[in-house]
């Protein structure tokens, strides 16, 4: 019995907290395989298996998935990657040098990232009826605009991270190769940005995921279904009077979304853990 | 460091040494080449947004723009300002499209912007006047062909008394010299214009239709593709008494300078205003307008309970899940960490909305497996518990996370010692483990307060903001502040922008203060400037 006082209330409450993670994404996909495709016909468990709903998915003008697909991902690719750029210039900067104000500076991110973007969205949208007359290729509806604005947001959380991350590489290293007469840039290049790729694998896997989830802006800035994002697009398929049809080509359009993350979640798993938490406890 | 940067290899020793001034680096290729491709980069930028800010003649915006250009070039330029390098990209958009926005909502919140209230007095004055147009007896009428000049859309005009032939845009009327005339009086071309057959006209005649002409006496507008009309305006505006003058009914509007609307004796208001500066009314509106103060004060702490409960209850959690799987074997470890950590990989917008389908009442998965018939969005106890519920099925994947990386980094040296030293297994958490747990993770518990206390997406994509009561429609029993905000600002018929900008503020605020106690009460901040 003393497996039991010892493991026994482990194993109870894992399974507990593992049933409650795991029944909605049990949901959601008996209800992308249920070949009636309805929200009141799905039940937890499988009733069938039929890729039906798949084919609706792709087969319906009206929504036009596979765009929104490309349009999500490619976003939020370059999103992510540039603005992992963007905060791991700021870091090195923090991390490695000296400067008037950057005590300031740090405080300021620190914060900026408790502002969300949103809650400027009147601004954001007078600023970009603006741009939208000037330079169309940027305004509404345009993935360049969006991207932009993203961008604002790219000296944030993540650039806290990577600088908690970036304080624990020895300096001793940048500095053996700048008496060897490298330059600042072929240091940040060549020595340091290839010791802290767990943590920039991290932060842009968590931008990634930020940014395919991103519904208000993108809401409000994409109207033409043909550049809508996955959120807004999807967002209208359970519109008030379709949500019960449409909830099965719903689900596998959730489904499909998430394959790609979860795959590169759980790759990563074991650097998210340590890179969360260098980065919090350093500071 | 002692190194300084080398000298170029042919620059001979020098006896004086301290008279040198800074060695001079070799012009490496690396160094040509990068400085090049910032100059290209940055010039092309240039080149590509200056023409439209010519074009429409924004000095402002052209200024802003040189200046930012010259320091890029500058900085990139310079071998100085080492850091700036590093620091300039991100803070460029850190700048434009988050530090503006703020800025811009903040002088927002000072005026009356919204709905009837964009422009200025002469747009609301001209909008008034030509809105009011219509065709009377025995006003001018002539033969319109639509023509383009310069991509605008222009209309030439020949009067059907007078043969007088003239260009109408939006900003009035012009002669037109060397017109050839068709046989049905209309204008068949002419210098400078490029005229539209009646198919391409007709490709773009909402444009045409909306097209008024100022005119003295009132405003022209097309009738159909090939004729218009000299209309006069009903209402008029005049300079010395600063009111509108309806002529047919005499009614009688005043400007109000502090409204920003010609307003009636009766208290009655022209849809046309314009915006003015209203100073501190749109905040003290809070406080003074009964039916948003008491809302205000209500939203504001359920704000507060939803952030505490949803940082609370996934650290919890979280904190179980890690401590069941922390310090001894569990078998079944991987697969138990892997299922934990779904829900923050699926997609959260597409979860939320599974999440509000499963609470629906007639076809949702939870009443047909409860065997209920819960409207769990109609009550707002029920309601603010299910999103409750759905915050933390999404959360607390992200603290199981963290407090297993934090656990692990916490020397089990500790807890060896306090047992031997005789401690139970509770007082060993909860006098080792757990105060070094929360030095580590606090500074992410604020920041998921702050990020909760602002989560739209939890609220708008399951309830948003239901339940509603009968009698007021803009604040639901589940609405965060920042909900609040974007329906007053964009769904209400309102549009007050001015006003949602003023909570915006409000928001800011509050979050700042509370996220700057939470920060002074731990070591963060000194650690801060490590």
């Amino acid at each position: 019995m003393t497996w039991l006082r010892k493991m026994g209330w482990r194993h109870l409450v894992l399974i507990i907290l593992t049933l409650f993670a795991v029944f909605p994404i049990l949901f959601v996909l008996s209800a992308a395989l249920n070949p009636l495709g309805t929200l009141g016909s799905s039940e937890l468990l499988p009733t069938g298996a039929s890729l039906d709903n798949f084919g609706k998915l792709f087969g319906n003008p009206n929504y036009p998935f596979l765009r929104w697909m490309v349009n999500s991902l490619a976003l939020a690719l370059i999103s992510a990657f540039s603005s992992i750029f963007l905060g791991v210039c700021a870091a090195y900067a923090f991390s490695r040098m000296r400067f008037a104000g950057r005590r300031v500076g740090l405080l300021s991110l620190l914060l900026i990232q408790m502002f969300p973007q949103f809650l400027a969205i009147v601004a954001i949208i007078m600023m970009f009826t603006r741009v939208s007359e000037l330079w169309p290729a940027f305004g509404f509806d345009s993935m360049g605009g969006l991207f932009l604005l993203y961008m604002g947001g790219a000296l944030g959380v993540n650039t806290y991270l990577m600088k908690g991350f970036l304080d624990t590489v020895p300096k001793e290293l940048d500095q053996s190769a700048a008496i060897d007469g490298a330059t600042h840039a072929q240091i940040f290049f060549r020595i340091i940005l290839p010791l802290v790729t767990p943590i920039i694998a991290v932060t842009g896997l968590l931008a990634f995921i930020g940014i395919i989830s991103e519904f208000i802006v993108a809401s409000v800035f994409l109207r033409d279904p043909e550049t809508k994002t996955l959120a807004v697009g999807m967002f209208g398929m359970l519109g008030n009077d379709v949500r019960n049809a449409n909830f099965g080509m719903f689900a596998a359009g959730t489904l499909l979304t998430a394959i790609p993350t979860v795959g590169v979640f759980l790759w990563l798993q074991k650097y998210i853990v340590s890179g969360l938490t260098a980065g919090a406890v350093k500071g | 460091m002692k190194t300084k940067p080398r000298a170029g290899n042919d620059s001979p020793p020098s006896g004086h040494r301290r008279a040198l001034p800074r060695p001079r680096r070799e012009l490496s290729t690396g160094f040509v080449v990068s400085r090049i491709l910032v100059l290209a980069v940055g010039s092309a930028v240039a080149f590509y947004a200056a023409p439209p800010l010519i074009a429409a003649e924004s000095w402002t915006g052209l200024t802003v723009l040189a200046a930012a250009t010259a320091l890029i070039a500058y900085v990139y330029l310079s071998r100085r300002h080492l850091p700036l390098k590093y620091l300039v990209p991100g803070t460029v958009f850190l700048i434009a499209f988050q530090i503006f926005p703020v800025l811009f909502t903040l002088s927002t919140a000072f005026t009356n912007f919204g709905e009837g209230h964009r422009g200025t007095k002469e747009e609301a004055i001209t909008s008034i006047q030509t809105s009011s147009v219509a065709q009377v007896p025995g006003s001018p009428e002539y033969n319109l062909s639509v023509a383009v000049r310069d991509g605008e859309l222009v209309f030439l005009l020949v009067d059907t008394a007078t043969k007088q032939v003239q260009a109408g845009t939006a900003t009035g009327l012009e002669p037109v010299s060397g017109a050839e005339l068709g046989l049905t009086g209309k204008v068949l071309s002419a210098p400078g214009f490029q005229v539209l057959t009646i198919p391409q006209a007709a490709a773009r005649g909402a444009e045409i239709s909306a097209l008024t002409v100022p005119t003295a006496a009132g405003a022209i507008k097309a009738n159909g593709l090939s004729r218009a009309f000299e209309g006069r305006a009903a209402k008029a505006y005049a300079p010395d008494c600063d009111c509108v003058t309806d002529s047919a009914t005499g009614q009688k509007w005043t400007a109000d300078p502090d409204e920003g609307a010609f307003v009636a004796a009766d208290g009655s208001r022209l849809a046309q205003g314009w915006q003015v500066n209203v100073g501190f009314s749109n905040f003290t509106r809070v406080f003074t307008d009964p039916r948003i103060s008491a809302h205000f004060l209500s939203l504001f702490a359920w704000d507060l309970l939803f952030a505490a409960a949803s940082v609370l209850g996934t650290f919890g959690i979280g904190l179980i899940a890690a401590l069941a799987l922390h310090g001894v074997k569990v078998r079944g470890t991987r697969l138990y960490r892997v299922l934990l950590v779904l829900p923050y990989a699926m997609p959260a917008f597409a979860m939320f909305l599974v999440w509000r389908d499963m609470f629906n009442t007639d076809f949702g998965l939870i009443n047909r497996v409860l065997g209920l018939h819960t409207d769990w969005f109609g009550e707002p106890v029920s309601a603010r518990f299910a999103v409750i519920l759905v915050n933390l099925w999404l959360g607390f994947p992200y603290m199981f996370l963290v407090t297993t990386g934090a656990l692990q980094a916490i020397p089990s040296e500790l807890g060896e010692a306090a047992r031997i030293d005789g401690a139970t297994p509770w007082h060993n958490f909860r006098r080792v483990t757990l105060p070094l747990l929360l030095i580590a993770v606090t500074p992410l518990l604020i920041s998921s307060f702050a990020f909760n206390f602002n989560n739209f997406n939890a609220i708008r994509l399951t309830t948003n903001g239901a339940p509603f009561s009968v009698d007021n429609t803009t604040v639901g029993g589940t609405d965060l502040l920042i909900t609040y905000t974007f329906r007053l600002a964009f769904e209400g018929g309102s549009a007050e922008f001015g006003f949602a900008a003023a909570i915006s503020v409000f928001i800011f605020i509050l979050v700042g203060i509370i996220s700057a106690l939470a920060f002074r009460r731990t070591r963060y901040q000194e650690e801060v400037y490590a």
